[in-house]
């Protein structure tokens, strides 16, 4: 830590309310709060905005993640002579990610772009045009600092690398090649029939005993075939599990959820003129929504300090509550309220046993999870999964790669029209929830063994990648051949885009904590935002009951929105 | 911009459009003074265009404009720099106005007219189409002047059809989409373009386009639009043909001087022929015009100089008709002819579309001349026809007769090649029947039923032309049935295909035909002879047809029905006997097939709703009375009061007329019908002196 630059003091001292970390519910609350005029410091170590919920540039995805993999040292020891009225607990980085595994099987071309690739540490992830995040970001007036671009398509794929359109509309039903007259006429009136009990048509109501029945069982009831179910569990309503097999089902949908989930889906397409389908990613990758809170937030009066490191926190002695915080630069910032980012782990006062009233906390340094790991994969490759696309996402059900698979795998292509890559590449996000990271990496492979041709790994680091070596002559070569023309793949046989890099990772899952001190949740297994940003409000709601999360202030944010050009396309 | 409810206006909205009127009626003041006095200044125009942008639906200020461009256009001093200058500021001027009204005839007129003056950039238009096709895809303005545009930068039919079906992805709920790739097709079709050769190879890909339309969505009406286009587009054969023949080939034609029966012909083709001529019918699949003594060949052992004047038998008096008649004098001597009649050697027979009659066709038959044996007597006592249950019985009939019923086989022979180039026809059909019973099989359709109902009668008429059975005439009758009951609101346009396809599994073979018909009371004794008679009452009938096989026919009951219309009926050349009565027509036009039937002697058109309305919903199909002088033999008022009965009843030859239980029927009209027709002998059964 010698290589710190001097910190600047800052002033004032004392604040309402302190956020360690810039990932994105943290930077909902510090706006929120700063809303809602309370003096709000956020603070995060890293030198860029959005913690783990940011995009960074290839040169630095690997040196964070592997920052992030491994307990670090213990922090210095804190003296505890300066102050008497205040225990020190201190703060270290926590390990969430695990089994990192960076290959490049094109180091000059990747090193010579690495720059151009700004990549979703947190992928893959879109917005519904209709969901949560993007009322908030109407709402907030965040949207004008983010521009957004609609996914072109989602697909269902299968084992044999077949990418089957997911007919989600009734225009999509109609244009579907894959589905017959039968399967057609079924699909639609199954979506009538949610859009007439939506619409609260009283002789198309489904029945209460219906809604709370698992959603299977009523795809099932209403004679949907296999091929049918699968499009609307997993690819529209977005379920994580296998919903026909309870005994690995961690989260069977229930009818009332499923149907809401359509709804959205439903709500989503054709919410803005310009966004043909019902998901959205932003230009510039998903960093910029962390960064879009901050500059809210900003705007309202909240201090920013980045590369900034927090040692320690400061708690009364007698009563074991939070006071404030020690910064690496030795300054003490006091606040009432503290949000903690979930990388970072309390530690105990070196040398002494805790005082009581601390031990009572105790429950809350040792954070347990039992939702598992998400594990999440990107690849680069030249050439697009799916010719004249560029940019969709592809549902892997349970089971469709092989039997033991229980969890849907998605995976999310991005080219470079959204200015995450260099023109002619494309990025995949690939992530699925999973048990350990061993089942983790046989997900993912298991995608990237149906959809690319793999070649023989020049230079694989695990879990403690660094940096990149560079590459051996013959796989230059071999490059270079693939660079002076031909795009295809360099496998003739096979026709499938050649992997030119991947990284693949298992990150913990921790929920939002409301204790002691209060915790941000980590990004989860999820497709979009909304369960990050309902803890965010529940967060919001504990350290504020009395305030209102966002006041629907002006019409001026809302205005937009009806018109349906919130995101203009660039 | 469709689907949306309508909003009461709020008082402050009233207000605004008083004030809005009040400065429309000042401008449209100013500007009609402008416009009387033909002033053309820059500001007068200028008017105008501010008035249209109100109100784009002033015809006058668009056609003052249209004055002023041509003034302009005429100055000495115009150049093609003022020209341009000229069109552009119509052109805008058009744009404006659209975007206040995009539906306004007038503005979407005046554009056109514009730019057939040519002199402007066609393809701002296809931007501007784009835009207007954006905000509202259905606006049949918007097609119609695309097609307009189209045509005019020479764009090709392909790139327009490649739009409908890009149009139709977006929203395949989309009718002017389906029409206007309807019309492209037909007209790919015409021109026999690449790709477009037959329907052969394009309508099966069009089923299958439009199947995923309907099974995605049955609700939606705009596909099964197109469906029914399809299905027309399958069943018509673009070339007519000659389906049937009075008399029908290979027949025995009995002409008699008088109705006195000797017992040895058959009832059948024993026809009275006391004018001296017998008819000649020729009954086309379509409507055909061209049909004259240069395209129909005729050979007989007798008036071989006589010229044949064929007549189109349409209401309409056009010179195209489905049917057509000719008479033929009857041979004069007892020997026994034979004539041979060919018909569509040279090619002047065309349907309306132009396609020739193209298969040549000929039949022939025999004529046995009956002397006359005049017996005054029992010519002049008009006997009185009671269409009593009573006075009729089943008729047997003797092994060798046979109803003439046309024998298609040796017409068809020469059409054979038509018929294996129809294979493809059936089973598309076939591939229709069973994809529509599959829908059916998921779920209750109100349209897929009727959609059923017509392929399968299609399947069986165009599978069975010469087949004694329709296959499936129960099952469509079910469908009908049913229909009945689902869907009350158009329960008249089902019961119509109900009476239709009713009649025609009547009429499909001779077995069936002959359970309905009758021979009137002691053959001998009667007057009329002993012709059959066919019974078709009590079938709660709302429309007859089938006509083709009815051709023979003399005496008809159609009493006890549901009918409103006759229409078709013309073609009954033959007919001597009519009883509609207890039926529900509703006016004396309605009747005016009968005006053809030049043989008609009795009529019987009791217990309808004649006279019920005092407004005659059909009258505006007959011409009117104003455009004719004949009329002179009545008054004046009796010709204004009466004029319908004058136009009907003027030049049948009837000796017997039923029209009592009718609201017209009173005394005073009863004497006017006696003047009308000298010849008649009973009014509602009374003796006439």
């Amino acid at each position: 830590m010698d290589d710190i630059p001097p910190y600047p003091p800052i002033d004032p001292t004392t604040f309402d309310l302190i956020v360690i970390g810039t990932g994105l519910p943290g930077s909902i609350i510090a706006a929120a709060a700063s809303t809602a005029s309370k003096s709000v410091l956020h603070i995060d170590p890293n030198p860029f905005y959005g913690s783990h919920f940011s995009s960074l540039p290839l040169a630095d995805l690997p040196s964070f993640l592997s920052s992030h993999s491994t307990s670090p040292s213990p922090p210095r020891s804190v003296s505890s002579e300066e102050h008497h009225d205040f225990s020190l607990l201190g703060l270290a980085a926590r390990p969430i990610y695990s089994s990192i595994d960076i290959s490049s099987f094109s180091p000059d071309l990747i090193d010579q772009f690495s720059r151009k690739f700004i990549l979703d540490v947190a992928g893959p992830r879109v917005f519904f045009c209709a969901d949560k995040s993007i009322e908030l970001i109407l709402n907030t007036g965040a949207n004008q600092y983010m521009e957004f671009k609609s996914i072109d398509a989602t697909f269902v794929g299968d084992s044999k690398g077949n990418l089957l359109n997911v007919p989600d509309s009734r225009a999509a039903i109609f244009k579907d090649k894959s589905l017959g007259l039968m399967e057609k006429n079924l699909l639609m009136r199954f979506f009538k029939l949610v859009q007439g009990h939506l619409a609260d048509e009283q002789d198309v109501k489904i029945s209460d005993e219906d809604l709370q029945s698992p959603f299977v069982d009523f795809l099932n009831k209403m004679g949907l075939p296999p091929k049918i179910k699968s499009f609307i569990l997993y690819a529209i309503a977005m379920a994580d599990y296998d919903q026909e097999d309870t005994g690995v089902c961690g989260d069977l949908l229930k009818t009332k959820d499923g149907i809401d989930q359509l709804a959205l889906y439903n709500a989503s397409i054709g919410r803005f003129q310009n966004a043909s389908g019902a998901l959205l990613y932003p230009i510039y990758g998903q960093g910029e929504l962390s960064q879009a809170f901050c500059r809210r937030a900003a705007v309202k009066g909240c201090v920013y300090v980045l590369r900034m490191p927090v040692s320690a926190l400061l708690v009364d002695k007698d009563t074991g509550c939070y006071k404030g915080v020690r910064l690496a630069s030795g300054q003490d910032i006091f606040s009432q309220k503290l949000i903690l980012d979930p990388t970072f782990k309390v530690t105990l006062p070196s040398g002494s046993s805790p005082s009581p009233p601390l031990q009572a906390k105790l429950p809350f340094f040792s954070p347990k999870d039992d939702r598992g790991k998400v594990v999440r994969g990107i690849c680069i490759t030249k050439t697009s999964l799916k010719p004249d696309m560029s940019n969709f996402l592809v549902v892997y059900p349970p089971r469709s790669l092989f039997p033991e698979q229980v969890t849907s795998i998605r995976l999310l292509q991005i080219a470079s029209n959204l200015a995450v890559c260099p023109p002619g590449m494309f990025v995949l996000y690939i992530s699925a929830l999973c048990n350990d990271d061993d089942q983790g990496k046989k997900l993912i492979h298991a995608v990237t063994k149906t959809l690319l041709t793999v070649p023989p790994p020049i230079n694989s680091e695990s879990s403690a990648a660094v940096q990149i070596k560079t590459a051996e002559s013959g796989c230059a070569v071999q490059d270079e051949t693939a660079e002076s023309g031909s795009t295809g793949p360099s496998d003739p046989g096979e026709g499938k885009p050649t992997l030119l890099w991947s990284a693949l990772y298992s990150q913990e899952l921790t929920l939002g904590q409301v204790d002691f001190i209060c915790s941000t949740p980590m990004p989860d297994g999820k497709l979009n935002y909304d369960d990050l940003i309902d803890a965010a409000v529940k967060l919001f709601k504990e350290i504020y009951p009395e305030d209102e999360f966002f006041p629907q202030t002006s019409s001026e944010n809302r205005e937009d929105d009806g018109d349906g050009d919130a995101f203009p396309e660039t | 911009m469709h689907g949306r409810p309508r909003k009461a206006s709020k008082p402050e909205d009233e207000a605004a459009s008083t004030t809005k009127a009040q400065k429309l009626r000042a401008l449209q003041t100013q500007f009609f003074s402008f416009h009387h006095s033909k002033i053309y200044t820059k500001e007068a125009v200028e008017l105008s265009a501010k008035l249209l942008e109100i109100n784009p639906e002033s015809y006058t200020a668009w056609n003052y404009r249209k004055l002023a461009v041509e003034h302009y256009l005429s100055q000495p001093d115009c150049n093609p720099e003022t020209v341009k200058s000229v069109l552009d500021d119509e052109l805008r001027v058009v744009e404006s106005a659209l975007r206040q009204n995009f539906k306004s005839y007038g503005a979407w007129h005046h554009r056109k007219w514009v730019l057939s003056k040519g002199h402007s950039s066609v393809d701002l238009e296809l931007r501007l189409l784009d835009k207007f096709q954006k905000a509202d895809s259905r606006n049949f303005h918007a097609w119609n002047y695309r097609r307009f545009v189209a045509e005019l930068m020479n764009r090709s039919e392909k790139d327009e059809l490649k739009y409908t079906e890009d149009m139709i992805y977006t929203n395949f709920s989309n009718y002017s989409a389906w029409h206007n790739r309807s019309v492209l097709l037909s007209s790919l079709l015409e021109k026999k373009a690449e790709g477009f050769l037959s329907k052969e190879n394009l309508l099966p890909e069009e089923y299958e386009f439009i199947h995923q339309a309907i099974f995605t969505d049955p609700d939606d009406q705009s596909g099964w639009f197109y469906h029914l286009w399809l299905l027309d587009q399958t069943v018509t054969t673009d070339h007519p043909l000659l389906v049937s023949t009075w008399p029908a080939h290979g027949s025995d034609v009995f002409l008699v001087g008088d109705r006195c029966q000797n017992g040895s012909f058959s009832p059948f083709t024993t026809v009275l022929s006391d004018s001296g001529s017998f008819p000649i019918v020729l009954y086309f699949n379509q409507p055909v015009k061209g049909v004259s003594s240069s395209t129909v060949i005729i050979e007989c052992g007798f008036n071989k100089n006589e010229e044949l004047l064929w007549e189109p038998l349409s209401v309409s008096n056009s010179q195209t008709a489905q049917v057509w008649v000719a008479h033929l004098k009857c041979p004069t001597s007892e020997l026994d002819s034979s004539v041979e009649i060919s018909v569509g050697y040279s090619k002047e027979i065309v349907s309306p579309r132009g396609s020739q009659y193209s298969h040549p066709s000929t039949f022939s038959f025999k004529v046995h001349v009956q002397p006359v044996e005049r017996d005054s007597s029992r010519v002049s006592v008009a006997e009185n026809i009671l269409w009593r249950e009573e006075n009729f019985k089943v008729y047997r009939a003797q092994s060798e007769e046979s109803i003439p019923i046309p024998s298609f086989d040796q017409l068809c022979i020469k059409n054979g090649h038509e018929s294996t180039a129809s294979n493809w026809r059936t089973e598309a059909l076939a591939k229709e029947v069973e994809c529509f019973r599959e829908l059916l099989s998921l779920m209750d359709c109100k349209i897929g039923k009727l959609t059923l109902a017509r392929l399968l009668m299609a399947y069986d008429v165009m599978s069975f032309p010469f087949a004694n059975k329709l296959v499936h005439s129960e099952e469509v009758l079910e469908l009908y049935n049913d229909l009945m009951k689902l869907d009350p609101t158009h329960h008249r346009y089902y019961k119509d295909e109900h009476s239709l396809v009713l009649l025609r599994k009547m009429t499909s073979s001779e077995e069936s035909l002959l359970q309905h018909c009758f021979q009137y009371k002691d053959s001998v004794s009667s007057a009329i002879g002993n012709p059959i008679c066919l019974r078709l009452n009590n079938l709660s009938l709302s429309r007859i047809r089938a006509f083709e096989r009815l051709l023979w026919v003399q005496m008809l009951d159609l009493s006890h029905n549901e009918l409103e219309s006759i229409e078709g009926l013309e073609a009954m050349q033959l007919l001597y006997g009519l009883s509609l009565g207890n039926n529900k027509l509703r006016s004396l036009t309605a009747l005016e097939p009968l005006r053809k039937l030049k043989s008609l002697r009795v009529l019987d058109i009791s217990y309808n709703r004649i006279g019920d309305h005092s407004i005659d919903t059909t009258r505006y199909l007959c011409s009117s009375p104003l455009s004719h002088s004949v009329g002179s033999e009545l008054n004046d008022v009796a010709l204004i009061n009466y004029w319908e009965a004058f136009y009907m009843f003027k030049d049948l030859n009837l000796n017997q007329l039923d029209i009592v239980g009718n609201t017209i029927a009173d005394e005073k009209f009863k004497s006017v019908l006696v003047k009308i027709m000298p010849l008649l002998k009973r009014l509602d059964g009374e003796l006439l002196d």
